[in-house]
């Protein structure tokens, strides 16, 4: 289980996050939605210590993620980021195999190589891709090999920042079902943060709305259509009238 | 209150520039500090090798050979004002190895060396990579900055030493061709005036210079500001960085070595 409470982060006068109290429990999905700049990026970066909260808690399973083994720490968790964050210079099966090739988890090449080669099939990929470089694949097929990454070393918990960002809609829906099907597979704890509704319902099974820095609202993804929360309603209709204020 | 103003931004300014010198010295010797430690990363070393020290040998040999050249006919033109002319192989030789070959080796270096590491870890910075890389487990310095910093303290006196025998050849290939000398009176002139701490220095100097060159790279990738201006600004922060550098480290070392 995933805990924060009370997690507070600014960036000069700028202050992300207010005070963010979240609950994530073990083998569920929660994404994390809400208008550009409210700090759901940030959230993310502070559960795995990439950036620091200034105030607050944030446990794994009841500890604390500032303590113990780092490396051990990170290994518990996979993470697809909004632009892939494919490494450019490594071929497509040493970026899915890269940490089957290093630290704790060292498998032997040929063996890290027939993984990588699995996870991308597992996401659609042939092994034709296996030795191209990142700059030779689309938007799409950089996101798959970015999921297949993610769940290369099969980790406990899975972070998903803006996974259909970019993508064309048939693109986003292959890449939703992909990660609800992986998700539900290797029974994993899932996160995910977006503005694209159509993966809140394929991916969630939990919702939190994010906005002036704390958790506006949360509840099962059954319920998000329902509730009367104006924030809520606003954002997921995306109407330009409400009590967001936007930009026009 | 308004007469202040200069003296609080020059106040501003050299705070900001002590902070800039002690963060670069922290990351020194962070950078310094994981050579020795594993995990070692030996592809990543191979290739920033291949990249700092053999993609850099042309342009350094040509810098070397047109440098050693035109110091010939400096000198020849000087020395002939006081019939000094004959001194022209030992001073092209004992000025390529111990000044020109390190410095301007080390300024080519930096310009192609130290622009192409800030563009590459600041890209790397801006989409994510090396976020990417902490979330792997792997920690970005000793992955991106130990092997380059390493490559580049071993390639650049080996680049150096090239860089002055071409340089040399430069001043006697025009000592021969323009200037009259005997070939061989040339050589010789050369090697009786040469000593083995002229050399060593020189490449000792080329070491600290590396080293420079590729702390400067990482350090402004790895702290490059957002987007396209952002990556623009950190490569020619390295560059500009790493040559001032060079000079000061070239002032110091020749304090220390000849003083």
């Amino acid at each position: 289980m995933i805990e924060l409470r009370g997690v507070k982060k600014r960036f000069g006068a700028n202050e992300v996050l207010r005070g963010v109290d979240l609950t994530v429990a073990k083998g569920t999905s929660m994404v994390i939605i809400g208008g550009s700049g409210t700090g759901k990026s940030v959230l993310l970066k502070c559960i795995l210590g990439l950036v620091r909260p200034d105030e607050g808690r944030i446990t794994l399973s009841g500890r604390d993620v500032t303590e113990g083994d780092r490396d051990a720490f990170l290994a518990r968790f996979g993470m697809l980021f909004q632009g892939g964050a494919l490494f450019d210079s490594l071929r497509i099966w040493e970026n899915v195999a890269f940490r089957l090739m290093r630290g704790a988890t060292k498998r032997p090449k040929p063996e890290a190589r027939a993984i990588a080669i699995e996870k991308l099939r597992r996401v659609g990929l042939g092994p034709q891709v296996a030795d191209l470089y990142p700059a030779e694949l689309s938007g799409g097929m950089q996101k798959r090999v970015s999921l297949a990454r993610a769940i290369a070393a099969e980790p406990e918990i899975i972070f998903f920042d803006e996974p259909t960002t970019g993508l064309d809609p048939i693109m986003s829906g292959v890449i939703n079902a992909l990660i609800r099907e992986i998700v539900t597979e290797m029974g994993a704890t899932a996160m995910a943060i977006t503005h694209d509704m159509s993966s809140v319902r394929a991916i969630a099974d939990n919702v939190a709305m994010l906005h002036g820095g704390k958790v506006r609202w949360t509840g099962p993804v059954s319920e998000m259509d329902a509730t009367s929360d104006p924030y809520v309603q606003q954002f997921i209709h995306g109407r330009a009238e409400g009590p967001i204020e936007s930009l026009r | 209150m308004s007469l202040l103003y200069p003296v609080a931004a020059i106040g501003r300014v050299t705070l900001g520039a002590l902070a800039h010198i002690g963060a670069i010295a922290i990351f020194a010797g962070r950078v310094l500090s994981h050579v020795l430690r594993p995990p070692f990363y030996p592809r990543e070393f191979l290739l920033a090798l291949m990249q700092i020290g053999w993609f850099s040998l042309p342009v350094v040999g040509l810098t070397a050979l047109f440098t050693g050249g035109a110091l010939a006919l400096q000198i020849y033109a000087g020395g002939a004002r006081f019939s000094a002319e004959a001194v022209v192989p030992a001073i092209v030789a004992i000025g390529m190895v111990r000044e020109l070959g390190p410095v301007l080796g080390g300024l080519m270096v930096a310009a192609r060396v130290a622009s192409s590491i800030a563009a590459e870890i600041g890209t790397m910075k801006v989409t994510e990579q090396i976020d990417a890389l902490v979330t792997l487990s792997t920690h970005p310095l000793k992955y991106l900055a130990v092997p380059r910093a390493v490559a580049a303290t071993l390639a650049v006196p080996v680049l150096v030493a090239v860089g002055d025998v071409i340089g040399i050849m430069g001043g006697w290939m025009v000592g021969v061709n323009r200037l009259g000398f005997n070939s061989a009176a040339y050589i010789k002139n050369t090697l009786d005036f040469l000593e083995t701490w002229d050399v060593t220095s020189g490449l000792l100097k080329g070491a600290a210079f590396g080293f420079i060159v590729a702390l400067m790279g990482c350090y402004h990738g790895m702290n490059s500001g957002r987007g396209a201006q952002g990556v623009g600004q950190a490569t020619k922060s390295a560059v500009v960085s790493a040559s001032v550098l060079i000079f000061a480290a070239n002032y110091l070392l020749t304090e220390l070595f000849f003083s």
